[in-house]
């Protein structure tokens, strides 16, 4: 049997498989980034709203660092340094650390600024019905205030599920992997790129749909 | 009963009040005139503590205001205040706007504060907009929505800080007929206004203020027939 015979193979059904089994990693690894990562970029945008000055001198700078070091280099920078200070991690969990804080950096910024959407009479209002500061935060700044920048938080998510692909350098397997994968096997580049994108697409236009109709419904 | 004694405020270095002894009895309705940065509003934000003073005291019903103990969200529950800009809640429907505190303030259950709700918008005359969003209504609505909104907290107090500045001419009326109805419920008011007519007909006293200090008040028929300060006697022949 020709070696080549079996470096080389067409593309199958089952080659398909791979790729969707990717795509769910691809969406598995995005929604836990996006997920933690607003939860506490949230937190970060409430200090930075709360004390300029606390928040200059304290996480502003970090944030600034994650926000503007390319993606790919945090990945390797930190899937690299992680085991000198004792860190053993996956390719998964490295990336997802690492997503996780990049997506939290881009959601403090955007979440400071909803709140900052929220001016002062209003807040006053709030707070001369008699309620306290977490049930004003809680019932009217974060509702007002998250709506407002809700549409620059969802270009931040479609971002990160995008820039999940990054994480392929690390070695794990989710889409842009899986593709390049099969496009050494298969040699076949085109038919590949376009299944892969359209499984991003497929991942990506359920959330910008939904968001837009919940805008719509937000904004009556 | 509101008793201020000696109260200044400053804003940095800014002096705004400076040394104001007021009472407002139970059941009054005191009208507060005077020009645009005399520290009129100002007095009302240091009534129900949404500003800080330096020096000097505000009692209201026994309970020091300003004081280091003092729970002011329990104090503002008994002080509704209504601002010149309206505030609504642009998220909440018109019944949750004024539900909402009740609810979570109050800790009053759901069924309850809606129905509460419901009278205080009907009482301001909006009844028929309860589940519209307040981006539907207009200023004198909205601004008589944020009336419904303090009354449901069931006050003793109520503060208007210009409640119709902000309004389009035809629609201060509305306001002012609403707050005229609150005055004749026996609702202890304080009103930042600049409705001459509304302070003439509707107070008991007027205070006027000038550069951060009450420089003279009286029953209205007394201030605006019998001016004594010469601040006052070119206010008014500038207001009419």
């Amino acid at each position: 049997m020709q070696p080549s015979a079996t470096f080389f193979s067409g593309f199958t059904l089952n080659d398909l498989w791979f790729l969707g089994e990717a795509a769910l990693k691809t969406l598995w690894i995005s929604l836990l980034a996006i997920s933690f990562g607003s939860t506490i970029g949230v937190v970060f945008g409430w200090v930075l709203n709360v004390s300029r000055l606390a928040g200059t001198l304290t996480i502003a700078p970090v944030l600034d660092v994650f926000r503007s070091v390319p993606l790919i280099i945090q990945l390797v920078l930190f899937f690299n340094f992680a085991p000198m200070i004792g860190l053993r991690l996956d390719p998964f969990e490295a990336g997802l650390i690492v997503l996780t804080v990049y997506t939290a950096a881009n959601v403090a910024n955007v979440a400071r600024a909803g709140i900052e959407a929220v001016g002062d009479p209003m807040r006053r209002a709030a707070r001369s019905l008699g309620m306290t500061y977490w049930q004003d935060m809680r019932y009217v700044v974060w509702p007002i205030g998250l709506r407002a920048v809700f549409p620059a938080w969802v270009g931040v998510a479609l971002g990160v599920m995008k820039d999940s692909a990054l994480v392929s350098v690390l070695g794990y397997v989710e889409l842009l992997k899986a593709s390049q994968i099969l496009v050494t096997r298969t040699q076949e580049t085109i038919l590949i790129i376009a299944i892969v994108g359209a499984f991003y697409f497929a991942l990506s236009y359920p959330v910008s749909y939904y968001a837009t109709r919940l805008e719509k419904r937000w904004s009556q | 009963m509101i008793e201020i004694r000696d109260l200044h405020k400053y804003f940095g270095a800014l002096h705004v009040l400076k040394g104001i002894d007021l009472d407002v009895r139970n059941g009054e309705v005191l009208s507060v005139i005077g020009a645009s940065g005399s520290g009129k509003s100002t007095l009302l934000y240091c009534i129900n503590a949404l500003e800080s003073i330096q020096q000097g005291t505000v009692v209201i019903d026994d309970v020091d205001v300003h004081a280091k103990g003092t729970n002011v969200n329990e104090l503002r529950q008994n002080l509704g205040m209504v601002f010149q800009q309206w505030n609504s809640f642009p998220h909440l429907t018109v019944l949750e706007n004024v539900a909402l505190s009740p609810r979570i303030v109050r800790k009053m259950p759901k069924a309850q504060a809606l129905e509460i709700a419901e009278k205080q918008l009907r009482h301001v005359g909006i009844g028929d907009k309860l589940s519209n969003y307040p981006s539907a209504l207009s200023g004198g609505q909205q601004q008589r929505l944020a009336i419904a909104r303090a009354l449901a907290m069931e006050p003793s107090y109520m503060l208007f800080d210009e409640a119709t500045s902000a309004l389009d001419p035809e629609l201060v009326g509305e306001v002012l007929d609403t707050m005229r109805l609150l005055a004749e419920d026996g609702m202890t008011m304080v009103c930042v206004t600049h409705e001459m007519g509304f302070a003439r007909e509707v107070s008991d006293r007027v205070a006027f203020f000038h550069e951060g200090i009450i420089e003279e008040i009286g029953p209205p028929e007394e201030l605006f027939s019998k001016p004594k300060s010469k601040h006052l006697k070119k206010f008014l022949a500038k207001v009419k």
